[in-house]
């Protein structure tokens, strides 16, 4: 036990004091690091407002079911059950034609002579309001409230749920190709890094092995070192990350206050924990490969 | 406590630098190595060492044949030999002391242990002075004193030395040999490959002479070389 403690105290010297040797390349590999991992912690952020505010757009998508002219009470009322009947349906009104000429009335302004022009008739139809609690559901509900006798036709806000899910899925794709591009550069330059400074220490690697050391204890402050390399980017992205989210979302608040933003902490802390994992793995990833191809111990 | 039959080594290239090479070295020896450059005294080394496997044959080191041993077992093959070079290889960058306490940390002694031993042996070798000295202010010969203190330290019971005085004039190559004769007085196994002619011919230690990767010549109180 006290010879484990003793050689980990020994592998996080060895990483610090060649971490303080080559500064400029650790200062690439972990600005490297930050950059990839920045540019991840944009796309995951992206992904997950894109999909808070097609949720939120989805959700107050409704359908208008337009009526067919001269149906009596009876009519409405089975209408009205049928329509509630439909699966993922939350809530209908009825929207009688007077009700929404008064609001058609009202939309054209109190000095417009509406109700005049159009000759003292009401051309609206009878309709109902339907608001959906699975977003999802939208377009079938619609197709099958549109099969109802009695109902002379459907609206709704058609083709902006279809964009929103194409959207994101888009971004998801391209954050990921450049994620994947930029991922493979980190690793490649702590892989270079890690390389390098074994270059610089083959002398004391070799004296390591005639006295006797096991591979395992050679190779640790190698592995150690690059993950306190991708570690450090990743705080970096992280702090720059937070930072600019938190003053950008406050901003859009601001000016755009009905766009919907994800403020909620949960799920940053959720991202930056993720962010910074992911620091580490790259780091272990790429000094793995160097330490695995050029430390024959 | 070294045995070889009939090895063999064959790099790729081409070179046999070792054929069917048999000796046998008992504990506490002291053994000269010697052979024109390119004999196979360093891939003899190597071999003892398990930097290299052999072609063919067998090795024993300790009563343990090398050639079956399992990878993760080298290391601990390695804390029984202490290791001399023509160039010293010293750290730069750490001083005498800490040259020598490196090879127990690597080993994973502790820093009591460590305290305790390394003036020990720099005592042994007349360095206790110097320990606080980096080895670019030290000569030649007490770079090379440092290293024999650092191959001692974890207390071998094999010592291997590669030309150690090469690099030192006839004075220090004298007193470097000394201190490997005191070594063995103490029971530890010693091996020297060597080009000095005139030590070998004044020790009438045991020689073993290798040519063109064959052993020519195996005799107790031998000499350099014979005139032909």
């Amino acid at each position: 036990m006290l010879m484990q403690l003793r050689m980990a105290l020994y592998v996080f010297q060895e990483a610090f004091r060649s971490l303080r040797r080559n500064g400029w390349l650790n200062f690439a590999a972990a600005g490297t690091t930050a950059v990839s991992l920045f540019v991840l912690g944009i796309a995951v952020l992206l992904v997950v407002n894109t999909n808070y505010i097609s949720k939120t757009v989805e959700s107050n998508v409704e359908i208008m079911a337009y009526l067919d002219r001269g149906l009596d009470q009876n009519d409405l009322k089975a209408i009205r059950t049928q329509i509630e009947a439909t699966p993922g349906v939350k809530e209908v009104r009825f929207i009688s034609k007077e009700e929404a000429l008064a609001t058609l009335a009202k939309r054209f302004g109190k000095e417009s002579k509406l109700k005049e022009s159009l000759g003292g008739t009401n051309p609206l139809p009878d309709a109902f309001r339907i608001r959906m609690s699975e977003p999802r559901q939208v377009a079938s509900a619609a197709a099958s409230i549109n099969r109802l006798p009695g109902v002379e036709k459907v609206r709704y806000g058609q083709g902006v749920v279809e964009k929103m899910f194409k959207l994101t899925a888009w971004i998801r794709l391209i954050s990921m190709v450049v994620m994947g591009l930029l991922g493979v550069c980190s690793v490649f330059l702590i892989a270079t890094t890690i390389r390098l400074t074994m270059f610089a220490r083959r002398r004391e690697i070799s004296i390591m092995k005639w006295v006797g050391a096991t591979d395992w204890f050679v190779r640790w402050p190698f592995l150690l070192e690059g993950m306190i390399l991708g570690a450090a980017g990743a705080l970096v992205a992280v702090a720059v990350l937070g930072f600019s989210y938190s003053a950008l979302t406050g901003k859009l608040q601001e000016v755009l206050a009905f766009l919907p933003v994800v403020r909620d902490y949960r799920v940053l802390i959720h991202l930056f924990e993720g962010l910074f994992t992911a620091g580490i793995g790259l780091g272990l990833v790429g000094s793995f490969i160097s330490v695995h191809r050029y430390l024959r111990v | 406590m070294i045995q070889f039959f009939n090895v063999s080594k064959f790099y790729p290239n081409g070179v046999k630098a070792l054929v069917g090479a048999t000796l046998h070295i008992e504990k506490g020896e002291f053994v000269f190595l010697v052979g024109p450059s390119g004999a196979g005294k360093s891939t003899l080394i190597k071999l003892i060492f398990r930097e290299e496997l052999p072609t063919k044959g067998q090795i024993y080191v300790g009563g343990r044949s090398i050639i079956r041993m399992k990878r993760r077992d080298v290391p601990h093959l390695r804390r029984q030999i202490g290791m001399v070079f023509q160039d010293f290889r010293l750290l730069p960058d750490r001083t005498v002391f800490e040259n020598v306490a490196f090879a127990m940390q690597v080993v994973g002694a502790g820093p009591q242990e460590i305290k305790r031993r390394v003036p020990e042996v720099l005592e042994l070798v007349g360095l206790k002075e110097r320990a606080q000295m980096y080895p670019r202010q030290l000569s030649g010969g007490e770079q090379q004193r440092v290293a024999i203190a650092r191959a001692l330290v974890n207390k071998p019971a094999l010592l291997i030395a590669d030309e150690p005085t090469g690099n030192l004039d006839m004075d220090t190559s004298w007193e470097i040999i000394n201190y490997f004769q005191e070594i063995n007085r103490r029971g530890t196994t010693v091996l020297i490959a060597t080009h000095a002619r005139e030590i070998v011919d004044t020790l009438r230690q045991r020689v073993i002479a290798l040519d063109r990767g064959r052993v020519v010549r195996d005799e107790h109180q031998g000499v350099y070389a014979h005139a032909t």
